[in-house]
């Protein structure tokens, strides 16, 4: 795989800086009381979503998590309405029904995040299953944690998944804690293996990748993509990668071992891009330019007007 | 088991079982409209455990018919992304008391992922599935299971008792925009009933079917329990007791408006249900006709299951169902 071209890589690292900045707003605004619920952040994870959504094509799906802030903004959803989604206001997304976790524009292929655990990857296995009977260039783009790996929901559909050649990609974004809790404290593995090895039960491919490298996500993924469409499966990819913040707004992730977020800081995702594409010196100013951006969406955001009943009962049932 | 009871065919109909109107749904249905498929166990080269999809596969193909795993969620997740990108599935789940191992998926997924996304996807999935008593098959595999999802708001619900009403609540469910739970009765899967095909004979959705007309009390009754209302009607038809009876059809949306208007004429409501009646669709009529203010010339009488679990053993089997003789014994009650 061809390395992506040098002003494409410098949209991925504005992406990460956007996503870095509007994930430290959604803090902000949570604090000042604008954020209803509450909020799984994603900050040391935009690699894994940007590199990833780098490799897909307009018509690829996607299906994200309720840690899918990154996700819907590497895809490209305009900021506002992502922030009044967040604040539950019908300017949102999804008019507000869906919030925090469930913050999809299906117009972006986005099809789907769903709140529980693991519930994506069958949506994401028939998704991929409708390209492939269709015979379409397209694939079905599943993420999840490492957490929604010892779902049944995770077996039965890569089991499926790969009887029948669906064309999906499953990346698992292994940020090391499900919820509160180490992997490995919950997950049987020979010593040392990755995740990952899972996928070999079912005969799949899988591999390995550094979730902080995006360049390194994205050939992992092309790589996987272009295997789908050709009818030879899907790929099961585990991004190795950290959530700086704990769980859910309410953790404060005292249960790290000290100097673990530090180690992980030190190689964080925006300063691999950046340095790698000798943009280092560039951060400072985007980073300026994209704050008021982003500062100016969550404002507008907060003037959005709820959304009433009657539109809510709009929703439930399709025509 | 309750005799056969075989109506005359009117002019047009042919005279098909039950479950051969179950397959002839799925058969139209997939030569109407190239997007619907069949997802389930054992239903594409073995034609399906109780033969509903016989010759399907042979007739559509390996794309068209799928023979899946014994996981239940996974599935129901499956069809629920095909739906999303432009597929109309259709899985079967065997036996009703299967539909808990897919709890996830159709009870929090299916019904609520239009509504999170504000409106932007939409999930035409149609899950149907054999419940029921009376084959001996004890506690795991005999429940109508009619009533569970009810509380699932999103999901309509549908429940076959006759084989016209299999034919078009089961095409009625695979053209809708959302997802429906279809249910039929395996002890009904052999009875024969008239049957008219088309793409002009969908049910409409939400309505009842009146099919027995009387005077002096309405049963509300689903799934096998219509055929033993229809029994009893019968009986006390010669001790001049005239009783209309109610094939509901839909427990999602609820005709109250057909039970209403029935109970307005008639003044006396009982209901037949192969279910407990707590938090079931019988309770929710009564509920609301109570709160509605109904006129009752007497107090509601529901027919349902003992508070006991159901067992291997015939006769205490036969002992839960409700019997064309309990029912009549109701209508006698609400009379007096």
């Amino acid at each position: 795989m061809t390395a992506p071209p040098p002003e494409v890589l410098r949209s991925w690292l504005e992406k990460m800086i956007l996503i870095r900045l509007a994930e430290d707003k959604v803090m902000e605004i949570y604090m000042q009381g604008l954020v209803p619920g509450t909020v799984h952040l994603c900050q040391g994870q935009e690699a894994a979503s940007v590199g990833a959504i780098g490799a897909l094509t307009a018509d690829d799906w996607l299906l994200c998590t309720y840690r899918g802030h990154h996700h819907a903004l590497a895809r490209g959803m305009d900021l506002e309405a992502f922030f009044a989604e967040i604040m539950g206001r019908d300017t949102g997304a999804c008019g507000g029904m869906g919030g925090s976790s469930y913050v999809i524009d299906a117009s972006l292929g986005m099809i789907g995040s769903p709140a529980i655990i693991g519930a994506g990857i069958p949506v994401a296995t028939g998704a991929g299953m409708t390209a492939r009977l269709r015979g379409e260039d397209r694939i079905a783009m599943c993420f999840f944690g490492d957490g929604a790996c010892n779902i049944g929901a995770f077996h039965e559909a890569l089991n499926m998944a790969q009887l029948w050649r669906s064309q999906a990609v499953f990346l698992i974004e292994n940020n090391q804690y499900g919820e509160y809790t180490p992997f490995r404290d919950s997950t049987a593995l020979p010593p040392e293996a990755p995740i990952a090895h899972r996928a070999s039960a079912y005969g799949m491919a899988h591999t390995v990748t550094d979730g902080q490298d995006a360049m390194a996500v994205h050939e992992v993924v092309a790589r996987a993509r272009a295997q789908a469409v050709a009818g030879d499966g899907p790929t099961l990819i585990e991004a190795q990668t950290y959530r700086y913040r704990g769980h859910s707004r309410t953790d404060p992730g005292t249960y790290r071992p000290p100097g673990e977020l530090d180690a992980w800081k030190e190689r964080d995702p925006i300063g691999i891009l950046a340095e790698r594409i000798d943009a280092s010196e560039a951060v400072e100013e985007i980073r300026a330019r994209l704050q008021d951006e982003v500062d100016e969406a969550a404002e507008r955001a907060a003037e959005g007007p709820w959304p009433s009943l009657d539109q809510a009962r709009g929703y439930v049932f399709a025509d | 088991m309750s005799s056969q009871t075989e109506s005359p065919a009117p002019g047009g109909a042919e005279v098909v079982t039950y479950r051969e109107a179950i397959r002839l749904a799925l058969d139209d249905a997939m030569a109407a409209d190239e997007t619907v498929l069949l997802l389930g166990e054992d239903i594409a080269k073995a034609g399906g455990p109780f033969k509903t999809t016989a010759g399907l596969y042979e007739k559509y193909g390996v794309d068209r018919v799928f023979d899946t795993p014994i996981a239940e969620n996974g599935f129901c997740g499956i069809a629920l992304g095909m739906a999303l990108t432009g597929l109309r599935p259709v899985v079967e789940i065997m036996f009703s008391d299967f539909l808990p191992t897919a709890f996830d998926a159709i009870a929090m997924e299916l019904p609520r992922w239009r509504f999170m996304s504000g409106g932007q996807t939409s999930a035409p999935v149609t899950v149907r599935a054999s419940g029921g008593g009376g084959g001996r098959f004890g506690a795991q595999t005999s429940s109508t299971g009619e009533s569970w999802f009810l509380q699932f708001y999103g999901l309509k619900v549908a429940v076959a008792g006759s084989p016209q009403g299999a034919y078009g609540l089961l095409r009625a469910a695979i053209a809708h925009n959302n997802p429906v739970v279809v249910f039929d009765h395996k002890a009904m899967h052999l009875r024969k009933g008239p049957l008219v095909r088309g793409d002009d004979r969908l049910a409409d959705i939400g309505k009842a079917v009146v099919v027995r007309s009387g005077s002096d009390v309405t049963i509300v009754a689903s799934l096998l329990m219509v055929n033993r209302s229809l029994e009893a009607a019968e009986a006390l038809a010669g001790e001049g007791i005239d009783v209309e009876v109610i094939d509901i059809s839909w427990l999602r949306p609820l005709d109250m408006a057909t039970v209403a208007a029935s109970v307005e004429r008639t003044g006396r409501l009982v209901i037949a249900e192969e279910q407990y009646h707590d938090g079931g669709w019988g309770a929710s009529i009564i509920s609301r006709l109570a709160t509605a203010a109904a006129p009752l010339a007497s107090p509601p009488v529901a027919v349902s299951m003992p508070e006991i679990l159901i067992s291997h053993s015939p006769p205490l089997e036969d002992a839960m169902i409700p019997s064309a003789e309990r029912i009549a014994e109701a209508v006698r009650s609400a009379c007096r």
